[in-house]
Order: structure tokens, then C-alpha cells, then sequence
């Protein structure tokens, strides 16, 4: 059986397409999710993807915050469902409290649409299972507020929990700094380009995986990790309804 | 029987969250031949009326708004102003030259 996952379409998502297309290369049933309706179609997995939703007007992420379509998506979160945010997806699940963490604006304050390369940090994750061995991934990223912040002590948590599952490297692999390296283009505090809550089954980054999902877009080195989460929305369907994960909160 | 209260509200990146915007401010000083400026925090300013029975219970309104969606508790603080005038933007428009 296909394994349904749904990508969620706000007022001003663009890149609800370019997931749909990663979803079916990977062997997944896209299925378009209304930002309207609360009814989730039965779907076994939820991708928030990017774009600008409800025009970014107040903070990033913020009004897609309290669409009906995200309250029924936090409710499955906190039943154990998998849900992935991308760039303006990450920052609707930072808003919502699902993801710990705030997206600040970039340190050079300008909008940066290039590639990146991150490395993956936890291989043995929903997110990330089949990413391969590759290091560095090269992404890109499009997006004004990137900057990845929390406080230290919540930062020290979510290192020690071996949350982070993706920081910016330059080439060579090696972690990119917080300041003035331009592997870490948005400034991200130690470098985090991906985070996910404490029960695991909700992550968010700013990378693009599904605009590199194939050669023919210069990079398929996100391939992997939207394989990642179709085989894991696929393994929770068989599973059943016995997840019981905490609830993420602020 | 309800009253209309007119507030601003103002949200301001907190102490030690990195200011980008201020810094750019800051930076740009220099051009202006301006000496002596620091700690330039750049934020927003939300001005709004609310209708209820009496000050508090529109404060009230004000905050839970303030708090839940016209701030991130995160990395922003916010301040509750009540204004006098139906609009301040009227009265800034009336003293702008």
C-alpha cells in the first residue's frame, strides 16, 4: 500500500509543489492539506513546506500558527505523528511551540536564496534513517529569518538529547561557526540547521531537502531524507495508533 | 454597555536576543555625522481599540493578544500602552509639518 502524506497548503506556500514532486519520487501518495480544514484525510505523515505563509506578516510562521488545518496538526503531533517543517514550515512549528526554538532574522539581514551543506548529526532518527553516508549534503536554502536561536540552557538540552539533527558545515565537513562564516550563512547559534522535540517525532530545518531531490536539480542529496520520512510514515501506518509521545511544549 | 479603549502595544527583541536591525541603525550613524547614539533595539508597535465593560477587563484582552500572538515570549517583550487620543497616528499626522 502507497503511504499517504500530506503537505500542507497555506496562503502563500510556494514550495507545496516541488514537495508533492519529492513525495512521489519517493514512492509516497502527496496529498494536499487545506489550510482551511482541520480534517487531516487520514494522512500518516504531514510535511509543512515552504514559503511565506499568510505573507510572513507579523513574525514568520506566526498567523499559520492558528489555522485550523495546524491545530488539528498539533493535535497529531501529540499523538505520535510525523511532522516535518522546511524553511517557512520550521518556523510555523518554532511558532507553535512544537519545536523548541526561535528563527531570528538572518545576521546580515538579507534574504539568502544559495546552496548550503549541512551534516546530518543524528543518523538513527524517523527524519534521517536513509540519508547515507554522504558529509556534507548540499542544500539550498531560501529565506530572511534563518538565524536558529534558543536559550542556552534549552540549547544545552536539546544538544545533550541529541535533538539537533543537522547543523551547517563548510566542505570539509567540519561544524561551521556562529559569526562572520559564511557556511553558516544566517548565523544560526552553534550552527543549527535542524531541530526536532523531545518525543522525536517532530523536526524542522531551513534547508530545502526537496529542492535537491534529484540530479536534475543540480543536488539530490535531500533525497534521503524525504525517503527518511516516507519510509517512517509508512512503518508508523503498519505499526498502528500504540505511539504515546509526550506533548512538546514552549 | 461597552466602552472603547485604545491601546498600543509594543514589542521589543528582549535583552541579549542579537538585534540585527539595531546594529544596522547603529551602523549607519556615521553617515549622519551622529555621535553618542547606543543600544538602538529596533521593534514594532501595534495600535488597536477594544471594546469592553471597563479598563481592565479590555487590558485583559490586550494582554492575552499580546502574549499569544503579537509577541514570541521566546526572544520578545512587549509593553501595554493606553492611548488618550481615538488615534495616535491622527494626532502625529496633525503635529507632522
Amino acid at each position: 500500500m502507497t503511504v499517504r502524506v500530506g503537505v500542507v497548503v497555506f496562503p502563500g506556500s510556494n514550495c507545496d509543489r516541488d514537495t508533492t514532486h519529492a513525495l512521489a519520487l519517493a514512492g509516497a501518495e502527496p496529498v494536499e492539506l487545506w489550510h482551511e480544514a482541520a480534517d487531516l484525510q487520514g494522512v500518516a505523515g504531514v510535511i509543512l513546506p515552504g514559503g511565506f505563509a499568510y505573507g510572513d506578516y507579523l513574525r514568520a510562521g506566526v498567523i499559520a500558527r492558528f489555522s485550523p488545518v495546524m491545530r488539528s496538526v498539533a493535535a497529531f503531533a501529540a499523538d505520535g505523528g510525523l511532522v516535518l517543517g522546511i524553511c517557512n514550515g520550521f518556523q510555523v512549528l518554532a511558532e507553535a511551540g512544537l519545536v523548541p526554538g526561535a528563527l531570528l532574522r538572518n545576521r546580515g539581514l538579507r534574504f539568502l536564496g544559495r546552496d548550503v551543506r549541512i551534516a546530518v548529526e543524528e543518523g538513527d532518527t524517523p527524519f534521517t534513517h536513509l540519508a547515507g553516508p554522504r558529509r556534507p549534503l548540499r542544500m539550498p536554502i531560501a529565506h530572511g529569518e534563518g538565524c536558529y536561536f534558543a536559550d542556552p540552557a534549552t540549547l544545552d538540552e536539546v544538544e545533550a538529547e541529541g535533538r539537533v539533527l543537522f547543523r551547517y558545515v563548510r566542505e570539509d565537513g567540519s561544524v561551521a561557526g556562529e559569526t562572520d562564516d559564511p557556511a553558516n550563512p544566517n548565523g544560526s547559534l552553534r550552527a543549527i540547521a535542524g531541530v526536532r522535540n523531545a518525543a522525536g517525532n517532530v523536526a524542522g530545518l531551513m534547508p530545502h531537502p526537496e529542492r535537491a531531490a534529484e540530479e536534475l536539480l543540480g543536488s539530490d542529496d535531500g533525497f534521503g531524507l524525504i525517503r527518511s520520512f516516507v519510509e517512517s510514515a509508512a512503518a508508523g501506518v503498519h505499526a498502528g495508533g500504540d505511539r504515546s509521545l509526550e506533548v512538546a511544549s514552549r | 454597555m461597552s466602552i472603547e479603549f485604545r491601546f498600543a502595544v509594543n514589542v521589543l527583541p528582549k535583552p541579549g536576543i542579537l538585534d540585527p536591525q539595531g546594529r544596522a541603525v547603529e551602523g549607519s550613524l556615521a553617515h549622519l555625522s551622529i555621535e553618542g547614539v547606543t543600544a538602538v533595539r529596533v521593534g514594532r508597535r501595534v495600535e488597536l481599540t477594544v471594546s469592553a465593560p471597563d479598563e481592565a477587563a479590555a487590558r485583559e484582552i490586550v494582554d492575552r493578544l499580546a502574549r499569544e500572538l503579537l509577541s514570541n515570549p521566546l526572544i520578545e517583550a512587549y509593553v501595554v500602552e493606553r492611548l488618550q487620543a481615538t488615534s495616535s497616528t491622527t494626532s502625529a499626522e496633525a503635529g507632522a509639518p
